[in-house]
């Protein structure tokens, strides 16, 4: 339910001037008229006080149940219920009460359809502005409860794609380490805690949705580290970082499933040694990442390889709302994807 | 001695075979090998009794790898994860081990195959085949072998598809390759809203067809892009209408 709009301390202002300037109105109206000035202020007290009670009855009732916007032409319905019944009541309270009408019942009559209308006049602009008011409000939460929702499915997206784990990786690397553990028991451990320290990153909390790009390096020699040991003589990494990009902040877990899918076209669409490259600068007020990796223009790469390309693209897109950040360069022989990152001020 | 080939691109994950398999004396490891290529070869120079392999490798699968050998051996795979592989493991492999095993397990794989004739693998290696083509990361490309050299064919850049008594020739715009299969595998294995078996000997893709002209008495026959004319019975014509939306 929305607070009504004596809520705000301009409109109450307004609301009581608007009724004082009405009886002083109506009072001046009567005494020209030619009613005694005791009378006419008699009679604006008791018509437009009544008027005022029906007018809070009825912008409460509104507050409750307002009707949908087809259906606005309830409200004149209402007002002119309601102001037929004012005018009802009012008229045998003016006659009981006002002693000029008791001698003279023919100047109330003859001003009935004048009050009638008034009354009719000044409901249905208070109901209009009900309306308005609680179908603006209802709108504005309507928009904050589809934001938060927004907000929300965004949030788990990213966790999410932040989470993609390739259970090959993970069992390959397992199967790695039971092998190291007859033949080199102290390799298997550092492996053991490699991969320990690289799971652990991947489920890094929200809050650390960016990081610096020295950060991610380490995470991701962490993980090249790892897979050198899966894959023996044939990876071969180059990675290339101009001085200036440490301190750069980058959404934390990109980098590494690029590696991962320039790794997975590298080493499966070709055979023999593959270098795998890595280049970082800084230009445009952008972090320029280029991954590079070899690539064999006659493979086929089965479908569904690539995930990672497009989860990076997805990241950057809810993260910056741009879909300029990422670059695909495809030549004879080599897949190149160069992604930027805008600066940030997290 | 019984012969032993390791295919796997990851030597740790060879290591781990070998260490397994000292026990057992009487297996010998006659090579190793890096990628499906050096599999064809060492599997046709040595014959072995018995081959561990692996499913993702450099190029061509482990699958694929196999049905490049007129008479695969018997296989027992190690994998680390492959959803539709274990489908096809569970109906006809020896057995496969899922990495990381240890050496009971890996001993009860071997015991499974000692236990079974050799007739029998080599038509459960067949089925095995069959079953895995189906799954759809195989159905993108076909690996045939053209003399000494493996071959990957992209499915759309197939023209057709042509029955050569126990072979099917696949028709590319660099000529045909053999493969070693049916008609009926290719119709099943190929996405039906590309490929069209238009007569029994004949399977098409329509990205390739100009047109379509009546042919004698109730027969018509497709013109291809490269000029190839391919019959077309009146139940391939029906067929053709439907997927062309006719």
């Amino acid at each position: 339910m929305s607070a009504s709009p004596f809520s705000v301390k301009q409109f109450r202002i307004f609301f009581i001037s608007c009724w004082l300037t009405l009886m002083l109105d109506q009072g001046i109206v009567l005494f020209w008229f030619g009613l005694p000035w005791q009378d006419a202020i008699l009679d604006s007290a008791i018509s437009n006080g009544f008027l005022l009670s029906i007018c809070l009855v009825m912008m409460n009732i509104y507050r409750y149940y307002l009707p949908r916007r087809e259906r606005f032409l309830n409200l004149f319905g209402v007002c002119l219920i309601f102001s037929s019944l004012w005018l009802i009541i009012c008229k045998w309270l003016l006659r009981l009460v006002v002693g000029f009408y008791a001698t003279s019942p023919e100047t109330l009559y003859r001003s009935l359809p004048i009050r009638v209308s008034m009354a009719l006049l000044i409901l249905g602009c208070v109901s209009m502005v009900s309306a308005l008011w609680y179908n603006t409000a209802e709108q504005k939460e309507n928009e904050l409860r589809k934001t938060d929702a927004e907000k929300l499915t965004k949030e788990a997206e990213l966790f999410k794609l932040r989470q993609q784990l390739q259970p090959h990786f993970l069992f390959n690397s397992l199967n790695s380490i039971n092998a190291l553990i007859g033949m080199k028991p102290d390799e298997a451990r550092k492996m053991v805690q490699q991969l320990s320290d690289f799971l652990r990153g991947t489920i890094r909390k929200e809050e650390n949705q960016f990081i610096t790009f020295s950060e991610e390096l380490e995470y991701l020699k962490l993980y090249l580290e790892i897979e050198k040991v899966r894959f023996g003589y044939r990876l071969k990494t180059e990675i290339d970082v101009s001085d200036d990009t440490p301190r750069w902040r980058v959404p934390s877990l990109l980098l590494q499933p690029l590696m991962e899918n320039a790794i997975k076209f590298g080493l499966y669409g070709t055979t023999g040694e593959v270098v795998i490259g890595l280049r970082a600068t800084i230009a445009d007020k952008h972090l320029v990442v280029a991954v590079m990796n070899p690539f064999d223009p006659d493979m086929q790469m089965p479908p569904g390889t690539g995930f990672g390309l497009e989860s990076v693209k997805r990241r950057l897109f809810l993260l910056f709302g741009r879909n300029d950040l990422v670059e695909i360069n495809k030549t004879q022989n080599s897949f190149v994807v160069i992604f930027r990152i805008p600066e940030t001020h997290a | 001695m019984r012969k032993i080939i390791i295919i796997d691109d990851e030597p740790l994950a060879r290591s781990i075979v070998k260490e397994y398999l000292q026990k057992h004396t009487e297996l010998e490891v006659v090579e190793e090998c890096n990628d499906g290529f050096e599999g064809v070869k060492a599997i046709q120079q040595h014959q072995p009794d018995l081959v561990f392999l692996d499913i993702q490798m450099p190029k061509i699968n482990g699958f694929e790898m196999l049905e490049l050998i007129e008479q695969p051996p018997p296989v027992i795979f190690a994998t680390a994860f492959d959803d539709y592989a274990i489908k096809a493991f569970e109906a006809h492999a020896i057995d496969y081990l899922l990495k990381p095993f240890n050496q009971d397990r890996f001993d009860k794989a071997i015991r499974k195959w000692s236990e079974q004739s050799s007739r029998s693998s080599e038509k459960n290696t067949q089925d095995l085949l069959e079953t895995a083509s189906l799954s759809p990361a195989q159905n993108q490309r076909i690996v045939v072998k053209n003399g000494s050299k493996i071959k990957i064919i992209p499915v759309h850049d197939v023209f057709y598809l042509e029955a050569a008594d126990d072979y099917v020739k696949i028709y590319t715009k660099e000529g045909y390759f053999l493969k070693n299969k049916t008609m009926s595998h290719f119709e099943q294995v190929l996405d039906e809203q590309q490929f069209v078996r238009s007569h029994r000997s004949y399977i098409i893709n329509i990205h390739q067809i100009t047109r379509i002209d009546p042919y004698e008495k109730d027969g018509h026959v497709a013109i291809l892009k490269s000029g190839a004319q391919i019959p077309v019975s009146r139940s391939g014509y029906g067929k053709l209408k439907e997927v062309l939306g006719l």
